[in-house]
């Protein structure tokens, strides 16, 4: 992919200690099959396990990828771009996941909470990078759009105004990081 | 540590693996999903459903078409709902689905409810939505909307737009192209992602109009662009920018330069690295420019985080390939990373240092590479194998620890690319470094001992037949390609025993020996192997048959293929079965050119570097046949060469007229296009009146007008001269057309029947000596110029006087030849202050000329040349350096 264009992100995986998936999306068709897919996430996971990214994202090169990844427990957090791809720009995107996970899951980051809050996730993702494209960078405002719509739903959520879903969502997520 | 990992054990004990999907399956969840069609729907339950069939999915999980049409059309269901979090999960799996056209019709009256509702985050998402699963006859009805939502005051909503855009713009581009006044108001937007998607939307549409884009790069250079991604994307487009001005003077300031200077200084790191790699990837950059980027570079070498230590220690690597001197300032920072924990980050610095290194770090640094060789990736070896090849040819006296590293990393385990960059450098160094060559060969004749790939075992074996017999021992190798054809696959055996035909071609005292293996091959249970054996047994007179000469032999067996494979390929694939067997020599040699002919035009970059060459298909083919369509030319014999056309008349005048040379043996035959550019005349009779009065040697000897040429369909008219056979006889032509006018009008188009003779004066042309040489590439040039020999090499020295660069100079002087560059010398590298290129060619009469120029700086501007040519002829020798002398 020529420089020239937009900065571009390939696929954003979430895979658990074992290597097995959590969440993934991949935003190109580098990888036609499921099982290159698989074989992609299998070759970064081995790569990368015994590397030390807990403290600060880490780095690596595969065929024609940048990866940059990050770890918590026993998730293991994975950026891929073209290898033209400014690293730095890469970087921003998966410390985006991080902490919107992270604040998402009330600091409660494993495999498990992640599991039972896949649909967070999933919408994470979504409202992180849309077709290849960053969307937004921004953790507090990701994990707020995000969170607009999993508060209890014992609250009137229907005709909520986003303004309103906002406060709410940022009362929640200030509760959360106060814990 | 930041925080404690949850102990293994613990987690099987109490949980052993809990997961809410646990013993999830297909059939059932899309028995749940029939909860989408309850007539009281809950809301939470269906939202956990749809998690689960994006957990299938997730995992790889797949839908036949059945499945995924009812779970759409149950999803379809859900928009009855009012609960925001459901909706969510319904625009996601809609996405998922992706669902065909008539499906989509379904839901587009929800979606564009949703897009138009007052809840900005179902108008953001509606709009991802829609436009994903949207063809182009929908996108028509909500245009408007998303011209709106494109100026909408909430950034989500609007950035939800112009990302529709972008992918919008792939499948329908004039669709959104009609939206860039909308585009242009949102770059100015407050919101930061707001203005890097628009820029990125309204780049994309402008991007095939420079002067837009340069306009668009230049308000924006000075305005105040918020976003720091929205930064990069300025960064890139104004390298672009920068790149396709092509304002290559080194003494004026660059545009844009102190742009990208200032983008140094920014406060986002991800700025300053793009600002910098900008900086070092510049046309022909300067040590001046470089040095503030390579400063900030340095410093993130240092860096706390890995990416950024990564990120400057790559663009390092790739300024040291051009650059090394300006790098060496690193060096320090640079050894400290070779411990760096990221071993990619180690590789990079390993392989810049051996790059900016000197002789006395070699043996240290070697012994740290072996350290790390097995824990990185392929690509990486690879780039250490090339950087350890570069440094074994800077300093020759090391090969040894450099050759040792190479046979010992090419005996572990690696890939084919990895393998063959590792043969490649080996085979380099032995053709380069004579005191490596026994040690190299006996290396790779080891190495396809147990080879598993067929492409290296024949390259090698190949190469030993072309240098082995040259070594003090050549029977030593002769195990080792018989082996081979033993134990390996055809195409292997079909080469081993070309190898060892080579062998017993060159070494008197082994032939005895080889015709024995040789006839042993006879036995062969593969066709090629058998033909090839009983091929070499017959020329070389193992099998009793009357021997040919000894060199014809060796030119059969080592001589260079100078046919292009590809006109050869064309040839066959033309030829028909007949009485007449296939003639080598009928196939063209000219290498087809190019179409280099942008060169005037360097803004105009090549629609892709593997784009076929989708011009005329090969003129040289096309010229034959049109001579040939000319009974008077027929006698003329075979094609030697046909020159580009020339242009005889200034651009836009009445009739434009080129000229092609055709140059046969004993004639030369002059084509003259001929194109009336008024539509009110019609031209019968035209000919080219030639004036041969400064061609001595040329007699005119038959001529071939045209009978007409109405207005804009270009026609032929045909001169033929005779010339002294297989001399390049030069001549200078003076022309003149002639014609009969006839006036046409323009409203019937009927040309009136009395017409007016005329002429019109052409420039004159000239066949010069570089018409009669061909331009034949040679495959390895060093090994041609050396079976040349120097018995006709003729040297000498010129000065070109002042010239504008060194690049100017070389081409001046391959123009004036006709020849073919070599081995990619026609390049000369910025800012470089001596330069070797190498041609070769064709001389009429068959006779091969390789010529080698050594091209210097002397002064500031004054070129200096050292001119040697070898050839088959010592007069066409001499005639190369006359045509240098006088040019």
């Amino acid at each position: 992919m020529s420089t020239e264009t937009c900065p571009s992100v390939r696929n954003i995986l979430l895979l658990d200690s074992d290597g097995k998936r959590v969440a993934v999306k991949y935003f190109t068709e580098d990888w036609p099959t499921n099982s290159a897919k698989e074989n992609f996430e299998k070759v970064v996971f081995t790569k990368t396990q015994k590397t030390n990214a807990r403290t600060e994202a880490e780095i690596a090169m595969f065929e024609n990828n940048i990866v940059v990844y990050k770890f918590v427990q026993d998730l293991h957090f994975f950026v891929t771009g073209g290898d033209n791809e400014n690293e730095l720009i890469l970087a921003t995107v998966l410390q985006a996941f991080f902490d919107s996970v992270g604040l998402l899951l009330r600091g409660n980051v494993d495999k498990k909470e992640a599991l039972e809050n896949l649909d967070l996730i999933l919408l994470c993702i979504d409202e992180i990078v849309d077709g290849g494209i960053v969307l937004e960078t921004d953790p507090n405002v990701i994990a707020g759009k995000v969170a607009s719509n999993s508060i209890d739903s014992g609250a009137p959520l229907s005709e909520q105004t986003l303004s309103q879903a906002l406060a709410t969502a940022r009362e929640h997520l200030a509760r959360s990081l106060l814990k | 540590m930041a925080q404690p990992l949850v102990k293994k054990d613990d987690d099987r004990d109490d949980e052993a693996d809990y997961s809410p999907f646990m013993g999830i399956e297909k059939g059932a969840v899309l028995q749940e999903a029939r909860v989408f069609n309850d007539p009281q729907l809950d809301a939470r339950r269906c939202s956990q459903v749809i998690t689960k069939l994006l957990y299938l999915l997730n995992q790889g999980e797949t839908f036949t078409k059945v499945e995924a049409t009812e779970v759409f059309f149950a999803v379809t269901k859900l928009f009855q709902s009012r609960d925001l979090g459901l909706r969510r999960m319904v625009y996601l799996i809609i996405k998922e689905l992706s669902p065909s056209a008539d499906e989509v019709i379904i839901v587009t009256s929800s979606l564009m409810k949703d897009m138009n509702s007052k809840t900005d985050m179902y108008r953001a998402n509606a709009i991802r939505v829609l436009c994903r699963i949207t063809d182009g006859t929908l996108l028509t009805q909500i245009e408007r909307y998303l011209k709106q939502a494109i100026v909408d005051k909430n950034p989500v909503v609007a950035s939800a737009a112009l990302v529709s855009g972008i992918h919008l713009l792939q499948t329908n581009p004039e669709i959104v192209k009609r939206w860039s006044n909308e585009v242009q108001e949102a770059v100015q937007s407050r919101a930061a992602l707001v203005q890097f998607h628009a820029l990125a939307l309204l780049h994309q549409i402008r991007q095939n109009d420079r002067l837009a884009v340069s306009k668009l790069v230049t308000s924006l250079t000075r305005g105040n662009v918020r976003s720091p991604l929205a930064q990069c994307l300025l960064i890139r487009y104004t390298s672009q920018v920068i790149r396709e001005s092509g304002n290559n003077t080194q003494s004026a300031d660059r545009p844009f330069y102190d742009f990208l200077e200032s983008c140094l200084r920014h406060k986002s790191e991800m700025v300053i690295f793009e600002a910098a790699r900008a900086i070092t990837e510049l046309n022909g950059v300067t040590s001046r420019e470089l040095t503030p980027a390579i400063t900030v570079l340095q410093l993130f070498l240092s860096s706390s985080k890995p990416v950024l230590r990564f990120a400057a220690v790559r663009t390092l690597n790739k300024v040291a390939m051009t650059h090394p001197m300006a790098v060496t300032n690193c060096n320090i920072d640079m050894e400290s990373l070779i411990s760096d924990q990221n071993r990619s980050i180690a590789t990079l610095a390993i392989t810049t240092l051996l790059k900016t290194g000197n002789e006395s770090s070699v043996d240290r640094l070697m012994k740290q590479i072996t350290n790390f060789m097995s824990d990185i990736a392929d690509e990486f070896k690879i780039v250490v194998v090339e950087a350890i090849r570069s440094l074994c040819l800077k300093f020759p006296l090391k090969f040894r620890s450099l050759m040792n590293f190479l046979s010992n990393i090419l005996r572990e385990e690696g890939g084919f690319e990895y393998k063959k960059a590792i043969v490649d450098s080996i085979v380099i160094l032995i053709r380069d470094i004579p005191d490596a060559k026994e040690s190299g060969l006996l290396h790779l004749c080891e190495f396809i001992e147990d080879c598993e790939f067929t492409y290296l075992s024949t390259q090698i074996l190949h190469f030993l037949g072309v240098e082995g017999p040259k070594t003090s021992d050549p029977s030593k190798y002769i195990r080792y390609i018989y082996n081979r054809v033993h134990l390996e696959n055809a195409t292997v055996r079909a080469s081993a025993v070309s190898t060892l035909a080579m062998f017993g071609a060159a070494v008197d005292e082994l032939k005895p020996r080889i015709f024995v293996l040789l006839r042993r091959c006879l036995f062969d249970s593969d066709d090629e192997v058998r033909d090839r054996a009983t091929l070499y047994l017959n020329t070389l007179g193992g099998d009793g048959a009357v021997v040919e000469t000894d060199k014809d032999v060796k030119e059969f067996l080592f001589g260079s293929f100078d046919i292009p494979l590809v006109n050869l390929e064309t040839s066959l694939k033309n030829y028909e079965p007949s009485e007449e067997a296939f003639d080598i020599n009928s196939v063209p040699r000219e290498v087809k050119s190019q179409p280099l002919a942008e060169k005037k035009a360097p803004g105009k970059k090549p629609t892709g570097l593997g784009a076929p060459p989708s011009g005329p298909p090969s003129t040289a083919d096309a010229y034959e046949r049109l001579l040939l369509s000319v009974p008077e030319f027929a006698n003329f014999g075979k094609l030697f060469k046909s020159s580009e056309p020339l242009e005889l008349t200034e651009a836009e005048t009445e009739y434009a007229v080129t000229v092609v040379k055709h140059i046969f043996d004993r004639h030369v035959v002059f084509q003259y296009n001929c194109t009336n550019t008024i539509p009110e005349q019609l031209l019968e009779d035209v000919i080219v009146i030639v004036d041969a009065s400064e061609a001595e040697e040329f007699s005119e000897v038959f001529s071939k007008p045209l009978r007409s040429l109405p207005y804009d369909s270009p026609g032929q008219t045909f001169v033929a001269y005779e010339k002294p056979e297989g001399l390049p006889t030069a001549g200078k032509f003076s022309n003149v057309l002639k014609f009969i006018v006839k006036e046409v009008d323009p409203t019937t188009g009927e040309a009136e029947d009395d017409g007016v003779e005329d002429e019109y004066q052409l420039e004159d042309l000239e066949v010069v000596t570089a018409d009669y040489i061909l331009k034949v590439g040679v495959s390895n040039f060093r090994s041609a110029w050396e079976s040349m020999g120097p018995d006709c090499e003729r040297v000498d020295e010129y000065g070109l006087g002042p010239r504008e660069s060194l690049a100017e100079a070389v081409n001046t002087v391959i123009n004036l030849l006709g020849m073919q560059p070599c081995e990619g010398t026609e390049v000369v590298p910025p800012n470089s202050r001596s330069h070797t290129c190498l041609l070769s060619g064709v001389f009429i009469g068959n006779v091969k000329v390789l010529v080698r120029l050594s091209f210097g700086l002397d002064g500031p501007k004054d070129v200096a040349m050292k001119l040697a040519v070898r050839s088959e002829d010592e007069t066409v020798s001499d005639t190369i350096h006359e045509i240098v002398a006088s040019g």
